[in-house]
């Protein structure tokens, strides 16, 4: 029973970043625009994050110093892609690139640095009630935040007048511009709300998960948090199971190395890679009937004047 | 007072022959300000890393050799992106194409294997890379999944067995335990081109490849399709073009490239099979092939710059320890400036002041 206590546990402190890094982008790409540096930005996000906390000795800090340095990349990549109209694909992996050398630019100085990992809830009587205790009323602040996050992420879209005009814009641009909308200037909010979600994502990882910066660390999730978003078909309610799934999936394989079963590491450390390549494959399969994408998505937009 | 774009009449031809210049000018501009950020000396970097490696017959070489793989891959990649098709795991293309034609050489080691081992494994290391970068193109065309985030996860995995091939049934046992092949026998070995130096075969093999793509491209009907269907994709519907075969065929010639590439650096420059034997070229290659325009031509340049670049920050790092990661930063950064050029092609800058009267002339 500890066990299995154990692995929830782990499995949402896994998923946390994929949720959240798959949120941002989630309304990103709602509003028409393929950010695929998604992965450059978290990485910044936590070289930046851990040097927060590590100078000022505070997690919040440290996340707010991600949240930054993810808008600050998201913006670079709105002056590109909105801005000159530049290919969005592309643009995303130059983002990428510059994100990884600076990244490693900026951790070079801490690491090898530990610091305190962020506190986890405590509330007695309830944290301490077995087996659901812990998992319920024991998490740090970032897995509460995400869950926070995705559910105002559906309200705003679903429920407000701003997110049905932000899906407008994802899915007819020319429309949304002839009915008076900013579009570009709402795509630009878009892409800053992915990048500071990326940011906090990366942030996450030295700042809760481990409690140091190696170069490297998101170990593609970004590109994890992508395809998550095509798992979910641009929805947030299935956004939180894929991501929960997927972090399942990174644990049962380290569980299972663990254990010893007689696999090599490798091939167990590659499922979490395969596994989005299978669940890709399926769910295009499966979608007949027209793409539930948003139907500007990756489509470059210069407003006529 | 806004910037917008106004797209042009026609595209620009002055500027997409200078557009790569501004880029690279610009970067320069950029990297000086992060030098001096850095606390270096910017002019002294600059001649680190740009100009003291062309002073010297050994770099000289070593810049020919860098650009081998990173040539090669980009002119396979440069067809996948004139066709739309967007396959960004060349590395992992690249490390499969390694572990392929490695196993050859690992297999016969020791044996009196005659002269048809490097043919064998160049073949196969081909082979390979194609069958691996057929992987994501027939998940898109059969299924419609995603080719950039499929061919993406393929690297992690292909990284993944390389190192567990290396640390476990290849691993030499006189090799004091270091996850590394034995060194390949000399039948197994791509042959230098002057003796005692660095330059080896792999570099005519690059230029062949580079003659072969331009003929490719400019004077057979396939190459046209694909450039057609990259550009109007509706008009290569009604030519009668198939994209989908041309997406399969598109990757499996750039996985055949990064394969061969792959094997070319094992066998060639490295000379066993190890982790970390691309510092990434699989992924710098996507920036040679947009700073060479797509062109042939432009990418066999523009690797020999990206070249210069890793080679100009080894220097730097001996010389003036600044941070191997700065060249990473400048191959980012020069993207960026490379895709914004490219954007003066069919548009041109407007400052607009609203409310007021019309600006004229901004760019």
């Amino acid at each position: 029973m500890e066990l299995v206590e154990a692995i929830v546990l782990s499995v949402l402190a896994a998923s946390t970043p994929l949720l959240i890094a798959a949120t941002g982008e989630l309304v990103t790409e709602r509003s028409g625009v393929l950010n695929l540096g998604v992965e450059g930005m978290m990485i910044v996000g936590a070289a930046c994050g851990f040097g927060g906390a590590w100078l000022t000795g505070s997690i919040f800090v440290g996340a707010l110093f991600g949240i930054v340095a993810g808008t600050l990349m998201s913006l670079i990549f709105a002056l590109m892609a909105l801005g000159l109209a530049v290919n969005q694909v592309a643009t995303g992996l130059a983002l990428t690139i510059l994100g990884v050398g600076l990244s490693g630019l900026i951790g070079a100085g801490f690491v090898g640095e530990r610091i305190t990992p962020a506190a986890h809830l405590h509330i007695p009587g309830l944290t301490d009630v077995p087996l659901v205790g812990r998992v319920l009323f024991g998490e740090d602040a970032f897995v509460y935040f995400s869950l926070a996050l995705i559910i105002g992420v559906w309200w705003f879209l679903y429920r407000t007048r701003a997110g049905l005009i932000l899906r407008a814009c994802g899915d007819n641009h020319v429309s949304a511009h002839a009915l008076g909308y900013p579009v570009l200037r709402i795509r630009t909010l878009a892409v800053m709300f992915g990048g500071a979600c990326a940011g906090l994502a990366g942030a996450y990882l030295p700042l809760a998960y481990t409690p140091f910066f190696i170069p490297g660390m998101t170990a593609g999730r970004g590109w994890i948090a992508l395809a998550l978003v095509v798992f979910a078909s641009w929805r947030p309610g299935r956004l939180v199971i894929g991501a929960y799934l997927f972090g399942a999936v990174t644990i049962l394989q380290l569980h299972a190395q663990g254990w010893g079963v007689g696999i090599p590491s490798q091939f167990m450390s590659a499922l979490p890679y395969l596994a989005t390549v299978i669940v890709l494959v399926l769910l295009s399969r499966a979608r007949t009937g027209g793409s539930t994408a948003p139907a500007a998505l990756g489509t470059v937009f210069v407003p006529d004047r | 007072m806004q910037l917008v774009l106004e797209k042009r009449a026609e595209r620009s031809n002055t500027i997409a022959l200078i557009s790569p210049l501004i880029a690279i000018g610009l970067t320069i501009v950029t990297m000086t300000i992060l030098f001096a950020i850095l606390g270096k000396n910017p002019l002294l970097a600059l001649q680190a890393y740009f100009i003291a490696p062309l002073t010297d017959g050994y770099s000289l070489q070593e810049i020919a050799v860098k650009a081998t793989p990173l040539v090669m891959i980009a002119i396979g990649l440069s067809l996948c992106y004139l066709a739309n098709a967007w396959n960004i795991g060349a590395e992992g293309q690249f490390l499969i194409g390694a572990v392929a034609g490695s196993w050859i050489a690992v297999k016969t080691q020791g044996t009196d294997a005659g002269v048809w081992v490097l043919p064998a494994m160049l073949v196969l290391a081909a082979a390979a890379g194609a069958l691996y970068a057929l992987i994501p193109a027939i998940c898109k065309v059969k299924f419609g999944a995603s080719e950039i985030l499929t061919s993406l996860m393929l690297v992690y995995v292909a990284d993944l067995l390389l190192d567990y091939l290396v640390r476990g049934p290849w691993r030499d046992p006189n090799g004091f335990n270091f996850p590394t092949t034995a060194e390949f026998d000399p039948v197994a070995t791509v042959p230098l081109l002057i003796e005692g130096g660095r330059l080896h075969l792999g570099s005519i093999i690059a230029l062949l490849v580079v003659a072969a793509a331009a003929v490719l491209l400019g004077r057979t009907i396939k190459g046209f399709e694909i450039r057609v269907v990259g550009a109007a994709p509706r008009a290569a519907r009604f030519g009668g073009f198939n994209s989908n075969q041309l997406i399969l065929l598109t990757f499996a010639i750039s996985g055949a490239l990064a394969g061969l590439a792959g094997i070319i650096e094992v066998a060639g420059p490295v000379g066993h099979l190890q982790p970390g034997i691309s510092p990434g070229y699989g992924f710098t290659a996507i920036i040679v092939a947009f700073l060479g325009r797509l062109n042939p031509i432009g990418i066999l340049i523009a690797g020999l710059f990206l070249a210069l670049t890793f080679i100009g920050g080894e220097q730097a790092q001996i010389a003036m320890k600044i941070p191997l990661d700065v060249t990473k930063v400048f191959q980012g950064i020069l993207l960026f400036y490379v895709l914004a050029c490219d954007s003066l092609i069919l548009y041109r800058f407007k400052l607009v002041f609203p409310n007021r009267q019309v600006a004229r002339g901004a760019g």
